[in-house]
């Protein structure tokens, strides 16, 4: 190997020891022990038509399942929020509760502290699934079957609700491991100890639910075939692009995709044999950016810097979510636009960045002031989109809005017989949670539909 | 400062808390414990014949809690002392030398014969102790017996035991009561006639906590089993403080003194027995769940209420809300109080209009103007006070008298003149 194509000693794994890796790691917020959640259930004042339950997106009674925790019934408390939300589990690790139900909590009036919402959540789900006990059967099988595109939290939850309503359903998948970005996307910390795949065990336990892996639509099958097959198709295919800088001198070596990244550490089994750079930076705002942000650092780069265009305010990730970054240490500077890599010998060294500032209509305007930032990594988290020329003929036979699959309020698409759901629609959230309600709200459009021509058949 | 020096029966201490006979009265290592922490008296553990009972060595308590671990009620199995007579006799000789200050009572339990009372009265009088209290209401075990409870249902046995006590005791002898009866009236007048100096009240409620759980058996059990105990702490003290005052405000036995006892936890529990007619308090179950040190609060929490209300000594308070307590029938029923909802202090729960909605009179809005809004309906409100009561903002929900115009319920002027039910025209009893 030259010199040239080595990589220099700046990227490298095992910044830290492994035993400070794996602390790092640990879980961001610990479970509740049972004192804590019965202590903390008596806080919920069970209101009347309770704001957090307006505030979920997938409306789980949240006064109903923690009145259940306070009883010690927490198997009940489980069948309320499951049966709402098959992913409760999940939801309870990565919903940003700050900006959904415990924004709203009536306890924010009172003493600026709501009741844990989330933490209750996983107390009672977390009992259910780690024990086993399956709370959910089937129907009495309606001999239909339905094809779902994708394992990710959209399709799951429409593949599980088809499932219990009697239908047969196969999953294509085109990842190794279904889970969508709860097995590969959602950071480290929030979900430790392979949680994403007890998860899609407990789902798929209900039975009827036929999964392959390694089967991509545009590549192995098309929407068209899948039509001719099934009786109705979901598609919950996701974000699978990520945005470019187009910075116009292309992708020089030291750029990467922090999607890309954050899904080889999900999959590291040792994490301090990921390189990281000394310097890191990370552009872009959102989720992702906070996460691949924190990440490194949590593997030992020195310094991380997250540049984003606006202000804090305008930033995807919630104020809780900067905190966060901000106190494991990563530096967060905002109004910068990138303009332009800076090289060399043929490797990234450093980011011009212009300043900016709204204009007095309110647009986003550059300074002509520049900076620039050393990086030995650059982070592109700059969001997501669909990637329709992998996909074959869908994108030509669906109505399409924002370069995303148009929907219903009941997730249909313009095609009769086809639903999709998750970040791969318009409209959506981009959120674990606003995924899993549209898999369910498909699902039950689905059965309608379905039950409709059976009996109509009959 | 107010005086919290007490004197009860001529018997002084100096302040009016007690500790009532039970576990924390058993013998001297714990009463001089009690005094140095600062309690004012004790009524010591329920004395009776050797040889003594035996209790269980299995579980003798059953406790209600909150979902942290608060204890809100507390069950007992426990009998009357375990110790032989002799050495209880002398431990309280020795208590009341070195504590001249303070009160110590003798509570007794003995076979209703003349004998039993000429043997043991004089004898225990001799240790030096200030009065007698009878016990009548232990509501377990001894009953069994003859003694306690069984002796304290049935008025009759109640002045007889008194007599006898009374006539060997130079003394003062104070009447226990049971509340397991249906009108605590008839045996007060019993003791009052039997010649009582005071009656003091309650002792435990007769009950069982709950089942277990994982064997369907009641709990707490001994070897499998369990019998009926003793309820007190936190949830008796309305019962207490009804019997309380059913004997300050009647005719009959209002002279009589009532030492109060019943779910006593701080200075504010105390407040209610007093003001209710009891002029001085006993506490037994806020010991056993947190132990002595809850003399400093009693003692100071009672000083500081008696100063912000100006008044000089315990004595003043005694019997304050007395007069206050009447029969449902006098109430005025030309009276009109509306709930009244402070916008400001508001956090929209919704809970009262969840409850007036699905208990009461539907007079609660939840939306005005298209927006999530909670509003008294002044047409609808009946003044019951539910939604005050459970709102759980302090201070956000309260109740207002209309003194003027008309109710906008019944459409009827308000009338400033009393009127109750012994003169309401839908009175079927009326003049009567
Ligand atoms: C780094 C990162 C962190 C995030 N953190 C959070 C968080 O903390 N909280 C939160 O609520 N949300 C978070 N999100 C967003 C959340 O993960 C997504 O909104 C959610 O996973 C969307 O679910 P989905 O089912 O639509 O798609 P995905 O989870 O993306 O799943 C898509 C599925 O489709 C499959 N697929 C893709 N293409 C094909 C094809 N051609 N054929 C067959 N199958 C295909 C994939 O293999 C995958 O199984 C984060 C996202 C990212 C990227
Ligand atoms: C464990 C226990 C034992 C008791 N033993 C006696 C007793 O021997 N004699 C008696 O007169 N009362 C006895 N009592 C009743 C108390 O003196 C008191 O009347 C009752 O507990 C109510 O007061 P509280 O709510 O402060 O506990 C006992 C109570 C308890 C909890
Ligand atoms: S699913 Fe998420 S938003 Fe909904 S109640 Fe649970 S934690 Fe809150």
């Amino acid at each position: 190997m030259g010199m040239t194509e080595q990589a220099p000693a700046d990227i490298r794994p095992g910044r830290l020891g492994k035993a400070e890796i794996v602390a790092n790691f640990s879980e961001m917020h610990p479970p509740l022990s049972r004192p804590e959640a019965l202590i903390e259930a008596d806080r919920c004042y069970f209101c009347f038509d309770a704001p957090c339950t307006t505030a979920c997106p997938t409306g789980i009674d949240v006064p109903g399942f923690i009145q259940k925790i306070r009883s010690d019934n927490v198997r009940g408390s489980a069948q309320t929020i499951l049966s709402e939300n098959i992913m409760g589990g999940m939801c309870s690790r990565v919903c940003p509760t700050e900006v959904l139900c415990e924004q709203v909590c009536v306890r924010n009036t009172l003493e600026d502290r709501p009741v844990r919402i989330g933490l209750l959540q996983r107390y009672a789900t977390d009992s259910i699934i780690e024990n086993g006990l399956q709370l959910f059967q089937r129907k009495e099988s309606t001999g239909k079957r339905i094809a779902v595109v994708g394992a990710g939290p959209a399709s799951l939850s429409c593949a599980h609700r088809l499932a219990s309503l009697g239908h047969r359903v196969t999953v294509f998948n085109r990842d190794e491991k279904p889970g969508g970005l709860n097995e590969y996307g959602i950071a480290a910390y929030k979900t430790v100890d392979d949680f994403a795949q007890k998860e899609v065990d407990y789902i798929l336990e209900i039975g009827s639910i036929d999964v392959r892996n390694g089967a991509s639509l545009g590549v192995d099958f098309s929407l068209a075939d899948l039509r001719k097959e099934y009786d109705a198709v979901f598609l919950g295919f996701g974000m699978a692009g990520v945005n470019d800088l187009s910075l116009g001198n292309g992708l020089a070596k030291g750029v990467i995709d922090a999607v890309e990244y954050i899904s080889r550490l999900r999959q590291a089994a040792d994490k301090s044999e990921l390189p990281v750079g000394r310097k890191v930076l990370v552009i872009g705002g959102g989720m992702t950016a906070i996460d691949v942000a924190v990440q490194s650092k949590f593997l030992g780069a020195e310094e991380v810097t997250i540049a984003y265009r606006r202000g804090a305010q305008q930033m995807g990730a919630s104020r809780l979510e900067q905190e966060h970054a901000l106190t494991s240490g990563v530096c967060i500077r905002h109004w910068l636009a990138p303009e332009r890599l800076l090289l060399s010998a043929g490797r990234l060294s450093a980011v011009r960045f212009e300043h900016t500032h709204l204009n007095s209509s309110g647009k986003l305007q550059g300074s002509g002031e520049y900076c620039e930032l050393d990086a030995d990594i650059v982070f592109t988290a700059i969001g997501q989109r669909v990637l329709w020329d992998t996909l074959g003929d869908t994108a030509k036979l669906l109505e399409l809005a924002q370069a995303r699959i148009a929907v219903d309020e009941n997730r249909k698409t313009s095609l009769p017989d086809v639903w999709a759901g998750g970040d791969c629609v318009d409209g959506g959230e981009d959120l674990t949670v606003s995924a899993v309600q549209d898999g369910k709200l498909a699902a039950i459009d689905i059965d309608r539909y379905l039950r409709r021509i059976m009996d109509v058949g009959e | 400062m107010a005086n919290l020096s007490s004197e009860f029966l001529g018997i002084k201490s100096p302040n009016p808390f007690w500790l009532a006979s039970a576990p924390p009265t058993d013998k001297a290592y714990n009463v001089n414990r009690a005094f140095e922490a600062g309690w004012g008296g004790a009524v010591w553990k329920t004395l009776g014949e050797d040889p003594p009972i035996v209790n269980v060595s299995g579980p003798r308590y059953g406790v209600s809690y909150g979902n942290d671990r608060r204890v809100s009620g507390f069950n007992n199995i426990e009998l009357i002392t375990d110790r032989p007579l002799g050495v209880n006799l002398a431990e309280m000789r020795q208590v009341k030398r070195d504590w001249s200050d303070r009160a110590l009572v003798a509570s007794v339990m003995l076979p209703m014969e003349e004998a039993s009372w000429a043997r043991y009265v004089p004898m225990i009088e001799d240790t030096g102790v200030d009065a007698f209290e009878l016990n009548l209401g232990c509501p377990h075990g001894m009953s069994e017996r003859g003694m306690g409870a069984a002796v304290g249902q049935v008025p009759e046995y109640i002045q007889r035991a008194t007599e006898g006590c009374k006539k060997y005791a130079c003394i003062p002898v104070i009447v226990k009561l049971t509340p397991n009866v249906a009108d605590i009236l008839p045996p007060a007048r019993a003791a009052r006639a039997g010649g009582a100096d005071a009656v003091s009240l309650i002792n435990t409620v007769n009950s069982i906590m709950r089942v277990d759980y994982d064997t369907l058996s009641m709990y707490p059990a001994t070897d499998g089993m369990g019998s009926h105990g003793g309820y007190c702490g936190p949830g008796v003290k309305p019962i207490a403080l009804h019997m309380i005052a059913e004997i300050a405000r009647s005719r009959d036995t209002a002279d009589l003194p009532i030492s109060g006892i019943g779910g006593i936890t701080d200075w504010r529990d105390a407040v209610d027995h007093l003001a209710l007619g009891a002029a001085n308090v006993q506490v037994c179950t806020a010991v056993m769940v947190y132990g002595f040190k809850i003399i400093d609060d009693l003692r100071d929490g009672l000083n500081n209420f008696l100063d912000e209300k100006g008044m000089s000594a315990v004595s003043e308070l005694v019997g304050k809300a007395v007069p206050s307590v009447t029969d449902w029938q006098y109430l005025n029923l030309n009276h009109i109080e509306k709930a009244s909802i402070n916008q400001d202090l508001c956090i929209s729960c919704g809970r009262c209009h969840l409850v007036c909605e699905d208990v009461s009179h539907q007079a609660i809005t939840c939306e005005v103007n298209g927006e999530r809004c909670f509003e008294v309906i002044d047409e609808a409100c009946v003044g019951c006070n539910l939604c005050v009561s459970i709102c759980p903002v302090e201070g956000c929900m309260t109740m207002k008298q209309l003194s003027s115009g008309t109710d906008p319920r019944t459409g009827q002027a308000i009338v400033n003149e009393k009127a109750d039910w012994t003169t309401h025209p839908n009175n079927p009893m009326r003049g009567k």
